[in-house]
């Protein structure tokens, strides 16, 4: 590009908006890192600005250190050629440590950075062999999990290629080659600990339980009754627990159906489980349908049980053949059994990846509507929100109880949960609201986070891996876009829990279920993604939010709302990127500063007129009883 | 109480379909009190305004969840609109949250609003035009701003259906005479003292003072000069009385072929490039001819042309851009995406919206224009040319390209009055053909095109993309395009300045005749009340900081936008202000001889526009200076207040942008106040009264829909599709596998 320089903008990786997650510590020393407070105590605006001064700053020091965590050992550094996407090659020199792979341009006229996660890298591939003519076509191509593919062109002599293949291959995959993940070697430290954020019988107890109706129940406080679930749940108070275990063994997994959530009012329920194992010649089990019959009981109003079943009609037919299945009516007298039409995690893989192939590296552009809904992403976000309305008025009408399951009742059922939950409850709204959902129906209940994602393995065409639970933060974006005065948090807060959910430097996400957590005692030897969540908690924070206590949000889901998050999909493409900070965010963070200078000026004054004027204005729009509302909560 | 049925029942009791789905079945209806009288509500007329049919007992069916109501009303047809006269509920709820036209009330269709009449006819729905043999049961009328009406005539007598329907169809769309549009009845019968309009500040480009103002105001009269030579219209019909030619052109040439070939000023850039536009010669096949043509062409083109100072680039509109045709049959299917008769009608659209929408093509059309923008922006602020914009009548296209160049490099244009006075000088004096665009007279739908709706849209995407940029809302982008419909302002009802002149000017009354009483569609207090104005304009907008000599160098690094010129790298070339001294013409222009030898633009123009482009789109963008759009995939936009701001299924209750712009405006009251109150006590002085709190402070929790949510449901309940899963294609096998191959593995 003859004559325009390559200003910060046109930088890729370096994005001006929503840094991806090692971007908290790119600008700072190791040193800084692991006091993070000092650094991101200011608003982010400011906080952009800072970061965009001193990387271009002009005395940048070219062989300053790569931005290290505590716990962070760097292992190689080669000279590479960055093919980048969008703006051609750019010669750098790539640092590779035991968590990032971290590229800085060494062109006078780009600066460039790249500061990738190992955790993100999903397939490594090398391009070119040694007979390989053209220009840079002899390198590495690293296929990563969050949208995006990075290539290196290497030198064909000296074996380099080769050490950094080896190199990256076993740092991205540790755990393919008995390499610990690296959250358990960081050593960064917080003010604040993520892992005390949820409290099971705390989160019970603010939902009002137990009741007369409902108990929590240790009774698998070892993981004897079902190995996915958490040591505390809750169940109906008329059920045993030697009922609870014959209902185990009528359950897929023997994950049995718990309390999830409880209407504080109208007291009607939401209970998650697995599909009941009916099987080819229809099975029934006596335990099952009088537990179901207790749990409808628990809630006077009504006569019947309402049953979703996230899967589409024919699926849950099929399962029947491997011993899976469906409440029957026969079976069930008092349920209602209604199919959502959510396909399973293999459609959702395959969706995902036609996302990325229209947006990587290049938005397709005169055809792109139809292309987008060719690739069937935001159909499957519609079914789900559709099916969280369901079950959030179901229980919000008071009309009944909602018992919903899938197959195993980790996938769509927690997308269905969580998702109604947040709907119904303002309380997940918030800031650790939402860490506590996400930590309760996600992380305790075993969503298989592991194999989902395929954290330190190679594997990469592993079946089990499904974007199933991005795709719930992005139903979650959805509700946020409708309303965006309702959630405490913003765009960052989710891309950020995104981010982490790839990248290995926090235990939260790491395994399946909190069996295998506490094997490895992960809350001792890891640090938890809601350290650094709650010790930065501005830099997350929707100034717009107004908390507003029982009310119930309906997402309208239909095409015409729904839109593809590109902020996240297409983060990537410098020409996609949409103005950040938002202006009219950026106007009321101005105007919120100016009030807050206005009130204390106010003060001041009454002070100084407070021997004149015995009674200060009372006016309705006085200042300070205006405060309160503005305020944000917690 | 009153005639009024409430039909329950969810949408999912769905028999076979017949062509039409009737929602009311009159008979389902519970008309108990089917004797009741009406009550009486009274029919408000314009000055002018004449009743010319009525029927009563009529229902209007209206949507509410899965509900239908039913209320019975008169419907009633004037000169000027449709009215339906009903107990509605709405008129009960407080008016503190209506957005109210003070002209079109809720239940009222001006009669050029109307875009199509069916009628259902044994659960078949019709088209209706012409002479009716028989009479349908209930008639759906389709609105140019996308309402939609259902009226059952099931009640009424059969004298006045046919009366009404009849004179419904009649007065809307048959051909009429101009002279028997409303607007003259309406300006006859106003008796008003006050002589003219407040335009606010609107230049209306009727005198050439205005065009004088123009030129000085964009520093263009160095080169270009206001002419009158079309005074009296004596030169041209299509031309206004008096517009802008380059100086050195001599007056004569322009009555030599009626006006055409003649270039005419649109606008200066502060680089001293200017756009223009021209009329294409007429289509000749005689060789002399041709050859007079060629070499009159050839000798305007010297006077403009003139390498190394002056280039020009001409831009023909009539071959390789959009065709009129492409965009009429673009518009009507998209607009037929919007006029949703029910909730399974939306909803069954609602899968397959995407290829829906693209396959209107409408979306592309917008992109198009925006890039055909963009390219002549890089032609005059990237290469220092000239840029000409050719067309038959330099009427249409030319209109839309030269006004959108202005609206993103002019930060004047994006001001409400700068935006009005852009809209007159472009389309209003640029002689665009309103009257046979819209098909006001329905004298012929082949010339009806939605050019100026497709620019409302188009700067209603920089709108979107670039709030803070723009004094105006996109609820006034929306109540513009409403207006086009409206028959008492003379703005969008003639082809011509000419054209006015002729049926309202002072020949053309009779000298003892009251002088007539005409309406500007900018005068926007005709319309709505000062609170309800509130919501045109843009709380985010702030006006462009004056600042001194001193602080504008800090601002320079800041706001630099200059280009990928290899001359222009190593000396900052800053952005003073929007125009620059005249001193810096002469550096431009010279820069400009050597930026010709270098670049070969017709070669290289998807390159320099990419760069451009990208280039623009790196840096930060500066509210007042150049702003272009993206024009990617996802960036184009439905512009979803205008569209769908009538059907309740897309409602989202409390949620929507309007719910971040109402904390917003309520922040900036309270900042007010304290500034306020600070004020009082420093000075000890009386606050000032303050200000009418408006319509988005003064209801806490409002629809996305807002200001024109009329159909609210019910907040407690969600609206859910009815309609199921599209076919995965190859997808199928996967769909069918199991859910988990493994079990759980290492656990």
């Amino acid at each position: 590009m003859p004559g325009c320089s390559r200003r910060p903008g046109l930088r890729p990786e370096s994005s001006r908006q929503v840094p991806p997650a090692s971007r908290f510590s790119s600008s700072k020393s190791s040193s800084m890192a692991s006091a993070p407070t000092s650094k991101y105590n200011s608003r982010s605006l400011e906080n952009e600005s800072i970061k965009r001064t001193s990387r271009d700053g002009v005395n940048r020091d070219l062989s300053e250190a790569v931005p290290r965590l505590p716990g962070e050992i760097r292992i190689t550094d080669k000279e590479v050629i960055y093919i980048c996407p969008f703006n051609g090659p750019i010669k750098g020199r790539v640092y590779i440590t035991n968590y990032r792979l971290y590229l800085r341009s060494l062109e006078t006229d780009s600066a460039l950075i790249l500061d990738v996660p190992l955790g993100v890298i999903s397939r490594i591939e090398k391009m070119g062999g040694a007979t390989s003519r053209g220009e840079n076509s002899y390198g590495l191509d690293i296929t990563c999990k969050d949208m995006r593919n990075l290539r290196f062109a290497l030198k064909q002599e000296g074996h380099s290629r080769r050490d950094m293949f080896e190199i990256l291959t076993r740092h991205a995959f540790p755990l393919s080659h008995s390499l610990p993940i690296f959250a358990f070697v960081n050593e960064e430290k917080f003010n604040v600990d993520g892992w005390m954020v949820y409290n099971p019988v705390e989160e019970y107890r603010r939902q009002g339980l137990p009741n007369h109706h409902w108990r929590i129940t240790f009774i698998n406080k070892c993981y004897e009754l079902c190995d996915t679930y958490p040591p505390l749940l809750v169940v109906p108070f008329r059920a045993t627990d030697e009922d609870l275990k014959r209902v185990a063994t009528f359950r897929s997994r023997n994950r049995i159906p718990v309390l999830s959530w409880i209407h504080p009012e109208n007291k009607t329920v939401i209970v998650r489980c697995s599909q009941p194992l009916v099987g080819m010649s229809g099975k029934r089990n006596k335990d099952d349908e009088k537990y179901l019959d207790v749990i409808r009981e628990t809630n006077r109003q009504i006569s019947k049980l309402t049953i979703y079943d996230a899967r589409p009609n024919v699926n849950a037919v099929a399962n029947k053949a491997t011993g899976g299945g469906y409440e029957s009516d026969d079976a069930y007298h008092n349920t209602e059994l209604f199919f959502l039409d959510i396909h399973n995690i293999h459609v959702m893989r395959e969706s995902l990846k036609k996302v990325k192939d229209i947006v990587y590296p290049n938005v397709e552009e005169s055809h792109w509507l139809s292309s987008l809904e060719s690739t069937h992403w935001l159909e499957h976000i519609k079914l789900i929100l559709t099916g969280a309305i369901q079950v959030a008025d179901k229980v919000s009408s008071g009309r009944s109880s909602v018992l919903v399951h899938c197959s195993d009742g980790w996938d769509r059922t927690a997308q269905l949960t969580s998702l109604a939950m947040l709907m119904l409850d303002s309380f997940y709204r918030s800031i650790e609201g939402f860490e506590i959902l996400v930590q309760k129906e996600w992380i305790s209940f075993g969503h298989k986070f592991a194999s989902r994602i395929g954290h330190g393995d190679k594997n990469h065409a592993d079946a089990d891996r499904s974007p199933i639970f991005l795709q719930f933060i992005d139903c979650v974006w959805q509700m946020s876009k409708q309303f965006p005065t309702a959630f405490e948090f913003n765009e960052r807060f989710l891309m950020t829990i995104l981010d982490h959910l790839y990248s290995c430097r926090f235990g939260t996400f790491l395994y399946n279920c909190e069996s295998a957590r506490e094997r490895q005692k992960v809350t001792e030897r890891t640090v938890s993604l809601w350290s650094l969540i709650n010790s930065n908690k501005d830099t997350f924070k929707n100034p717009f939010y107004t908390k507003e206590i029982n009310r119930v949000l309906y997402p309208v889901a239909s095409m015409r709302h729904l839109e593809l998050w590109v902020n996240y999909y297409i983060r990537w493409n410098p020409r996609i990127k949409q103005q950040q900070p938002n202006p009219v965010e950026q106007r009321y963070m101005e105007l919120l500063a100016l009030r807050d200078e206005y009130i204390k000026r106010l003060e001041e004054l009454q002070l100084a007129n407070s021997a004149k004027l015995s009674d200060p204005s009372t006016s309705p729009s006085s200042p300070s009883q205006m405060l309160p509302h503005v305020q944000t909560h917690f | 109480m009153l005639g009024k049925g409430v039909v329950g029942g969810g949408g999912g009791t769905r028999a076979p379909k017949p062509s039409f789905v009737s929602y009311v079945r009159p008979e389902e209806i519970h008309t108990n009190e089917k004797e009741v009288t009406e009550k009486e509500v009274t029919l408000h007329l314009l000055p002018g305004e004449q009743l010319l049919c009525e029927a009563s007992t009529v229902l209007k069916c209206v949507q509410e969840d899965s509900c239908q109501r039913g209320i019975y009303g008169k419907l009633v047809c004037t000169d000027f609109k449709i009215a339906f006269l009903g107990d509605d509920e709405s008129a009960l709820e407080s008016d503190e949250t209506q957005f109210k036209n003070k002209i079109i009330g809720e239940n009222d269709i001006p009669l050029h609003c109307v875009d199509q009449i069916y009628g259902v006819f044994d659960e078949k729905k019709k088209t209706l035009f012409g002479q009716l043999k028989k009479y349908p049961e209930k008639l759906i009328i389709h609105c140019k701003d996308l309402r939609v009406f259902h009226f059952c005539l099931r009640y009424t007598k059969e004298e006045e259906v046919k009366r009404i329907v009849s004179g419904i169809i009649h007065h809307t769309l048959a051909p009429k005479l101009l002279k028997r549009l409303f607007l003259f009845s309406y300006a006859t019968a106003v008796h008003s003292n006050t002589p003219t309009n407040p335009q606010n500040h609107t230049v209306m480009f009727d005198t050439l003072e205005d065009w004088c103002w123009e030129l000085e105001r964009t520093k263009g009269s160095m080169k270009y000069k206001a002419v009158s030579v079309n005074e009296g219209y004596r030169v041209c019909e299509r031309l206004p009385a008096h517009f802008v030619v380059p100086a050195p052109l001599p007056e004569e040439s322009v009555s030599r072929f009626q006006g055409h070939g003649i270039p005419i000023w649109c606008w200066s850039y502060h680089n001293g490039c200017a756009l223009l536009k021209m009329s294409a010669l007429p289509r000749e096949q005689d060789d002399g001819i041709l050859q007079t043509h060629k070499n009159f062409l050839d000798g305007i083109y010297r006077v403009i042309h003139r390498p190394p100072y002056e280039i020009v680039k001409t831009e023909d509109l009539s071959s390789n851009f959009l065709s009129l045709p492409d965009i009429q049959t673009a518009y009507s299917k998209f607009k037929q995406l919007f006029l949703i008769d029910n909730s399974t009608e939306f909803w069954d659209t609602d899968i397959k919206w995407f290829s829906l929408l693209e396959s209107s093509s409408w979306l592309d059309i917008i992109r198009r224009c925006l890039k055909k923008a963009i390219e002549v922006i890089e032609c005059l602020d990237a290469q220092n040319t000239n840029v000409l914009l050719v067309e038959e009548n330099a009427s249409d296209l030319c209109c839309l390209v030269s006004s959108l160049v202005q609206v993103m490099m002019d930060p004047h244009c994006r001001t409400r009055a700068g935006f009005q006075s852009l809209v007159q000088k472009e389309w209003v004096a640029g002689g665009h053909c309103f009257l046979d665009r819209c098909n006001h007279l329905r004298q012929s739908d082949k010339e009806e095109v939605p050019v100026f709706l497709l620019f409302l849209d188009c700067v209603w995407q920089l709108v979107h993309q670039h709030p803070p940029a723009f004094e105006f809302t996109e609820t006034y982008l929306t109540v513009l395009s409403d207006s086009l419909y409206i028959p008492i302002f003379t703005t969008f009802f003639f082809n011509s300045p000419h054209q006015k002149e002729m049926n309202l000017g002072r020949e053309a009354q009779d000298a003892h005749s009251t002088p007539l009483h005409l309406l500007t569609v900018w005068d926007w207090s005709v319309q709505f009340e000062p609170r309800a104005q509130t919501l045109l304009q843009n709380p985010l907008y702030v006006e462009k900081p004056k600042l001194d000599k001193g602080q504008r160098k800090g601002t320079h690094l800041k706001h630099q936008r200059q280009l990928s010129l290899p001359l222009t790298q190593s000396k900052s070339s800053p952005k003073r202000g929007f125009f620059r001294e005249e001193t810096d013409h002469l550096i431009k222009n010279l820069l400009g001889k050597r930026i010709s030898k270098l670049i070969n633009y017709s070669d290289e123009l998807q390159d320099s526009f990419r760069e451009f482009y990208d280039s623009w789109h790196s840096k930060p963008a500066d509210y007042h200076g150049l702003l272009l759009p993206h024009i990617e995939g996802p960036e184009v936009r439905v512009w979803a207040q205008r569209y769908l701001r009538w059907i309740p299924e897309a409602q989202i209750l409390g949620g929507g942008a309007v719910a971040m712009t109402s904390r917003l405006v309520g922040m900036m009251e309270e900042v007010r106040s304290l500034q306020e109150k600070i004020n009082e006590r420093h000075h000890h002085q009386r606050a000032l009264p303050a200000e009418a709190p408006s319509l988005l402070r003064s209801s806490a929790r409002l629809s996305s829909l807002f200001p024109f949510a009329l159909l609210q449901r019910r907040p407690s309940k969600p609206v859910l599709p009815t309609s199921g899963w599209k076919a995965l294609g190859d997808e199928e096998d996967l769909a069918r596998r199991e859910d988990e191959f493994v079990d759980l593995g290492e656990v």
